[in-house]
C-alpha cells in the first residue's frame, strides 16, 4: 500500500482527527435517527434535509450580521416547530401504516424541501464563517479549525442534554414508555400521539443543532441532503437502536472512514463510497442475521 | 378471454397508429412506453413480490451506459470518443448506427440481468425497509461511481451517437417510438405470460409471508433472484432505448436519476395499483400526461409538485386506482360477492 496517506504520519493524524470531529456531528444526526425509528417505527428520509435547512437558518443568521455560533441555539427552536408541522400535516397519518409508506413520504418530503430550499436560498454553496481561527498541532503540520472543535463540543454538550432530560423529565419517561410499548403507554394515560409530535420535533430541532454546526464548520447546498440521512441510517443500524455509546462510536467510525476514502480514492467518490459502504454493511448483517434465523417468529 | 383480444388488437392497431396521428408528441409517446415498461417491472418487484425497491434504476442506468459504449465501442475508439465530447470526430454510418444499437440494446438487457442474478442473493436476503433503503443506497452509489469514471465520460456526460441522415426529419422519431412500443409489447406479452402461470403465484406467497412459503417447501431466494433478473433485463432495455432517444448520458441527472426516473417507477405502480397487471400501465399513463400538463405550466415548481404529489399518493391513494376500483366493484373482478355480506359491509364502515 503505497498511499501518501499511509505514508506520511502527519496525514495519517490530520485525516483521524477530522474524521473524528466530522463523525461526533454524524452521531449527533443518527441520534435523532434513532430516537424516532425507535419511537415511532418511522425511517425519516428527510432527515438530511432538515439538516440543511438548519444549517440555512445559521447561514441567514451570518448573513445578517448574528455570529453564526448563536444558530445553535436559534436553529433547534425554529426547527422544532417546523417538526412539529411536518409531523402534524404528513408524518402522523403514516405512523401506524406500512414501513414503505413512511419512507417514500419522507422521500416526497425530502424532495419538496430540496426543491424549496433551492428556490428560497439559491443552489450556491455556502458557509457560515465563524471566524474562529485555527490551531496548528505538531509544528504546524496539522491543521484543526477551532470551528470544528466548537461543533464537536456542542454537538457532545446536545447529546448529554438530552439524554439526560430523557431520563429525568416527564416527557422523556413517557417518549421511553411509548417506545417500549405503545399501547400500553396508552392505557396507563400517556397521550401517544403527544408524545410523537414532540419526539419528531426534538428530531428535528437536533438536525437542526447539527445543521448549524455544519454551516460553521463546512458547506451547505441545498441538494446536499441524502447523503446525511444515509450516513445517520447506517450508523443507527451499525450501533443497533437504543444503543447511545455505540452510535456515538459508529459515528466516529464512519467518520474517520469517509476521511480516508476522500485521500485515498480522491473527493469524487466521497460520497459514492459512502453508499457504497451502507449497502456492504447491510449485505454483511444479512449474511450474519441469516446464520442465526433457524425458526419462524 | 374473446372480448380481451379485441381489446388487445385495438390497442395494439393504436400503439402502431399512433405516431402518425399524433407526429407531434412521438417523442412523448416513446417515452411514455419507456415508463410504462419501467412501472410494469417494478411491480414485479413492488406489487407482486412485496420487496419495495428503489433500486431498479441501477440497471435502468446500467442499460443505458452499456447500450450507448457498445454502440461507439464497437467501431470506434471509446475513450477518444467521450473525450472529444459533443464534436462529431466521428461518424456512424447507417449500417454501422442499426448494428451497433442492435448489439447495444442485447448487451444493455443482458448484462443487468447476469448482475442482478449476481447480487441478487446477497441484496434480496434483506427484508422490508432494509431492502428499500439497501437499493436506495445502490442506485445513488451507482451514480456517484459512474460520475468518476474517466471512459464514459465522467462529470461531463456522455453523448451517445447521433441518428444517422437517412428517411429524413420524421425518421428518428419513428425509429425510436417503434424500437419503445415494441419494449412495451415485448414486455406486456412476457409479463402477462408469467401473471398466468405458478410462478406468480410464488411471488405472491413470498409477498404475503416469506417465512411460511418457506416453509411449505418453496426455495423462495431461488423465485426472489429470477423475479429481480425478470426485471433487470426490461430496466436494462428501457434504459438503453431511452440514452439513444436522450441523445445525451449524464451520471447522475438522465442515467441514474433517483430523483425523477427511480421514484417515477414506483409512484407510477403505486398510482395505478400495484399488484395488478394493467396498474401500473393505467398509472404510467396517467401521470405521464399530469406531469407533461403540469411541467409546462409549473417550470421550475416541478419537483415541488412531484414532492406534493408523492406525500399525497402515498397518504391517501396507498392501493392505487385499481385498488380503489377493485373496492367499489369486486364482481368486475371476478370476485363473487353476496350482496347481503357487503351491505353489512357497507353499514360496518
Amino acid at each position: 500500500m503505497d498511499f501518501l496517506v499511509f505514508q506520511v504520519p502527519m496525514l495519517t493524524i490530520q485525516a483521524l482527527l477530522d474524521g473524528l470531529l466530522l463523525g461526533i456531528l454524524f452521531a449527533l444526526i443518527a441520534y435523532g435517527m434513532a430516537l424516532q425509528w425507535g419511537v415511532m417505527n418511522i425511517i425519516n428520509i428527510a432527515q438530511g434535509d432538515l439538516v440543511i435547512l438548519g444549517g440555512y437558518i445559521a447561514y441567514f443568521m451570518y448573513l445578517y450580521g448574528i455570529h453564526p455560533g448563536w444558530g445553535v441555539i436559534v436553529s433547534p427552536i425554529i426547527m422544532y416547530f417546523v417538526g412539529i408541522g411536518i409531523y402534524k400535516l404528513v408524518i402522523n397519518k403514516v405512523v401506524d401504516r406500512d414501513l414503505f409508506i413512511s419512507i417514500l413520504a419522507t422521500f416526497g418530503i425530502s424532495i419538496l424541501f430540496m426543491q424549496l430550499m433551492n428556490f428560497a436560498f439559491g443552489a450556491d454553496v455556502v458557509l457560515a464563517n465563524s471566524g474562529y481561527g485555527t490551531t496548528m498541532l505538531f509544528d504546524n503540520s496539522v491543521t484543526l479549525p477551532n470551528s470544528k472543535i466548537f461543533s464537536a463540543v456542542i454537538s457532545i454538550i446536545f447529546a448529554i442534554g438530552l439524554v439526560i432530560y430523557m431520563k429525568r423529565s416527564k416527557l422523556g419517561r413517557a417518549i421511553r414508555a411509548t417506545a417500549q410499548n405503545a399501547r400500553a403507554a396508552k392505557i396507563l394515560g400517556v397521550d401517544t400521539e403527544k408524545v410523537y409530535a414532540a419526539t419528531f420535533g426534538i428530531n428535528a430541532a437536533l438536525c437542526g443543532v447539527a445543521g448549524a454546526l455544519i454551516s460553521i464548520t463546512f458547506t451547505i447546498h441545498p441538494y446536499m441532503g441524502l447523503p446525511y440521512t444515509i450516513r445517520s441510517f447506517m450508523i443507527v443500524i451499525v450501533a443497533g437502536l437504543g444503543n447511545l455509546p455505540g452510535v456515538a462510536v459508529s459515528g466516529m467510525g464512519l467518520g474517520i472512514f469517509e476521511e480516508f476514502a476522500d485521500y485515498i480514492l480522491g473527493t469524487e467518490f466521497r460520497i459514492g463510497s459512502v453508499f457504497l459502504l451502507l449497502v456492504l454493511i447491510l449485505v454483511y448483517r444479512r449474511f450474519k442475521l441469516s446464520r442465526k434465523r433457524e425458526y419462524l417468529k | 378471454m374473446n372480448k380481451n383480444l379485441v381489446l388487445y388488437i385495438s390497442i395494439l392497431i393504436f400503439g402502431i397508429a399512433a405516431p402518425f396521428i399524433f407526429p407531434a408528441f412521438k417523442v412523448q409517446l416513446s417515452i411514455l412506453c419507456i415508463l410504462i415498461v419501467l412501472a410494469t417491472t417494478w411491480n414485479i418487484q413492488g406489487g407482486e413480490m412485496g420487496y419495495n425497491t428503489f433500486g431498479n434504476i441501477l440497471f435502468y442506468g446500467l442499460g443505458m451506459y452499456l447500450c450507448a459504449s457498445v454502440q461507439v465501442g464497437m467501431f470506434f475508439p471509446l475513450a477518444e470518443w467521450t473525450e472529444s465530447g459533443g464534436e462529431k470526430t466521428f461518424v456512424h454510418t447507417p449500417a454501422q448506427f442499426f448494428q451497433g444499437m442492435a448489439a447495444g440494446l442485447v448487451v444493455a438487457a443482458v448484462v443487468p440481468t447476469i448482475v442482478a442474478g449476481l447480487i441478487g442473493y446477497s441484496i434480496l436476503g434483506l427484508r422490508g425497509h432494509y431492502f428499500a433503503i439497501c437499493t436506495l443506497g445502490l442506485g445513488v452509489a451507482a451514480g456517484e461511481i459512474s460520475g468518476g469514471i474517466e471512459i464514459i465520460g465522467a462529470g461531463q456526460g456522455f453523448t451517445t451517437p447521433p441518428f444517422p441522415n437517412v428517411g429524413g426529419l420524421e425518421a428518428r422519431g419513428e425509429f425510436f417510438y417503434f424500437l419503445s412500443f415494441f419494449a412495451l409489447v415485448f414486455t406486456f406479452i412476457t409479463v402477462r405470460a408469467i401473471y398466468s402461470t405458478r410462478f406468480k403465484l410464488i411471488l405472491n406467497a413470498i409477498r404475503d409471508n416469506e417465512d411460511k412459503a418457506e416453509a411449505m417447501g418453496i426455495q423462495t431466494m431461488k423465485y426472489k433472484i429470477i423475479g429481480w433478473m425478470i426485471s433487470a433485463f426490461f430496466c436494462g432495455l428501457a434504459g438503453g432505448i431511452m440514452g439513444g432517444l436522450v441523445g445525451y448520458i449524464d451520471s447522475t441527472d438522465v442515467a441514474f436519476d433517483g430523483r425523477e426516473m427511480g421514484v417515477f417507477m414506483v409512484l407510477m405502480a403505486i398510482l395505478g395499483g400495484k399488484g395488478t397487471l394493467w396498474g401500473p400501465i393505467i398509472g404510467a399513463t396517467i401521470f405521464h400526461v399530469f406531469k407533461e400538463g403540469f411541467w409546462t405550466f409549473f417550470l421550475g415548481w416541478q419537483y415541488v409538485a412531484l414532492g406534493v404529489l408523492i406525500v399525497v399518493i402515498v397518504i391517501y391513494f396507498p392501493e392505487g386506482l385499481m385498488g380503489w376500483l377493485r373496492e367499489k366493484y369486486p364482481e368486475r373482478f371476478g370476485e363473487v360477492v353476496d350482496e347481503k355480506d357487503r351491505k353489512a359491509q357497507v353499514e360496518l364502515k
